[in-house]
């Protein structure tokens, strides 16, 4: 048996490399699924929050709406009023232990979950994007869809980038809670491997090494995301005369 | 032929909780003409071209298009057959000049990305921008970006554009740009235009009928010979007094 910290980290990573590399992989799955389709359902959410009423709309229309906005508003106060853990038992053990493996319910908890709070960041950046241009897509005669679609919430995204980034990174540390539910996450794979030995802290010494490398390279790439969608700050004047694709460099406002 | 009536307003009014700002205003608009709607600030004059657009919902009267009360129609038809063009401009910051021309046109009217590119250069040359395709908003100038809007409502090909004082936003130097599309678009173009304006100038050259509101109300209009030399009211007096003065 090694005598020193370093030894046991050695020891332990040799012998349980694979454990901690699957934990990872369903770790940043989690991750990537879990906001990937919390985007989506903050999104949707998004669009229908914000469906125009007028006094002229039928009494059918008006009360779905207004039923939708109910529903929302329940999801919404539900999933970011109790903690994920609770959520996890709850969802689990109650429902979708019957009709689905631990790791699809996890998927589904954790989506959820994320998606409660990408409804309230995409609402914040809708509030940034300027009412003009909302209006400016419907005089040309676009529906509520196709305006928030190709005119608000591209920017809305963009503004509200950062915190979905932060959601993303909130997700690879918070999904460890998703343990509860037996997932082989890693931090389940953490207490499997510290288990035999008794080794708790070199063993989560390592656990916590992973998830730091995990999110230090998740802030860069949203970094390096959020510059790429920003685009280039010049243009090209279009046919110009010598044709010299002449770059103009852009007098960018704000 | 007599000209087609595009848009009657009848007994238009409208209300924000309790402050009426439009008060049975009966309006028309007919095919070819332009209309300059002035007034001081406050008087219920964007209020008025919103409502016309929709923008904001009436609380009173009607609104027809070629004799069809607007209720009838499906509300993004209607909207893309009536063109604006915003005091802020309202360019989509999402989007390059060009697509700011062409979403509409493929969204709404269904057309093709090459048809729709094409109408959209060809209105970017009428307004002298269509070397800045490939710009985005934020890297053009207010002048600039308003030629654009305006080549953007023109792609729709809409039967009236409706003007909210195109130039307000504008430094100075710029004015002159846009107000020179303007004409070209109704000697050249003969496109029916309603434009809300404090150029008066530009009002006394270019209108074919000028329309002073005030208080929510249309209290005169006529041509811009009556209106400017000859008023009838005394506030219509005072208003331009004050206005030609500065
Ligand atoms: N969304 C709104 N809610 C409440 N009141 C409003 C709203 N929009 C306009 N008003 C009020 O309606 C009145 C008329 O406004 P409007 O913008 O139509 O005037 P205007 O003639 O265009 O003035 P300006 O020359 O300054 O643009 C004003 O008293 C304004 O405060
Ligand atoms: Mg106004």
């Amino acid at each position: 048996m090694p005598d020193t910290f370093f030894g046991w980290i050695a020891f332990l990573w040799e012998e349980y490399a694979p454990l901690f590399i699957r934990g990872t992989g369903n770790t940043l799955l989690l991750a990537v699924s879990g906001t990937a389709f919390g985007f989506v359902i903050g999104l949707l959410v998004a669009i229908l929050r914000t469906v125009p009423l007028s006094a002229k709309d039928k009494p059918v229309r008006k009360c779905v709406v207004r039923t939708f906005h109910i529903l929302i508003g329940i999801y919404i106060e539900v999933f970011r009023g109790t903690p994920m853990i609770v959520q996890a038992m709850v969802l689990y053990y109650g429902l979708l232990q019957s009709f689905m493996p631990a790791m699809g319910a996890a998927v589904f908890i954790i989506s959820l979950n994320t998606g409660a709070y990408m409804a309230e960041i995409l609402r914040g950046g809708i509030i940034a994007v300027d009412k003009g241009q909302k209006e400016a897509a419907q005089a040309i005669g676009m529906t509520h869809w196709q305006s928030m679609c190709s005119v608000v919430l591209p920017q809305a995204v963009r503004n509200a980038l950062p915190s979905i980034g932060n959601e993303f990174i909130v997700n690879i540390k918070d999904s460890s809670v998703l343990n509860v539910i037996s997932v082989s996450e890693l931090f389940f794979q953490g207490k499997s491997a510290s288990g035999t030995y008794l080794r708790y802290y070199e063993t989560f010494f390592i656990v916590a090494l992973i998830y730091l490398v995990l999110t230090f390279l998740s802030a860069r790439l949203i970094g390096w995301l959020e510059r790429k969608l920003d685009g280039p700050d010049s243009f090209v004047i279009h046919g110009s005369q010598s044709d010299s694709r002449a770059v103009i460099r852009g007098n960018k406002e704000g | 032929m007599a000209a087609q009536e595009i848009l009657k307003i009848e007994h238009l009014s409208k209300r924000f909780g309790s402050n009426q700002v439009l008060r049975d205003v009966d309006f028309s608009v007919t095919q070819g003409e332009v209309v300059c709607i002035i007034g001081s600030s406050g008087s219920g004059k964007s209020t008025l071209l919103r409502c016309i657009n929709l923008l904001e919902e009436p609380t009173g009267g009607n609104i027809c298009y070629h004799g069809k009360d607007i209720d009838t129609l499906p509300v993004t038809d209607y909207r893309a057959r009536v063109g604006m063009v915003f005091q802020q401009f309202n360019l989509f910051d999402n989007m390059t000049v060009l697509e700011n021309c062409t979403v509409g046109q493929k969204k709404v009217l269904g057309r093709d990305r090459r048809e729709a590119e094409q109408k959209a250069i060809a209105y970017l040359q009428r307004v002298g921008m269509d070397k800045y395709i490939h710009a985005k908003p934020a890297q053009l100038s207010g002048g600039q970006k308003q030629r654009v809007a305006i080549a953007r409502a023109l792609a729709m090909d809409p039967e009236v554009l409706l003007f909210d004082e195109p130039t307000s936003a504008l430094d100075p130097e710029m004015v002159g740009e846009v107000l020179q599309v303007m004409r070209d678009l109704a000697n050249v173009g003969k496109i029916t235009m309603v434009i809300v304006t404090h150029e008066m100038e530009f009002a006394r050259e270019m209108a074919d009928r000028v329309v002073f509101m005030d208080e929510g109300v249309i209290l005169e209009e006529g041509t811009p010979d009556q209106i400017f030399e000859t008023p009838k009211e005394e506030r219509t007096r005072i208003f331009l007094k004050r206005i030609l003065r500065n």
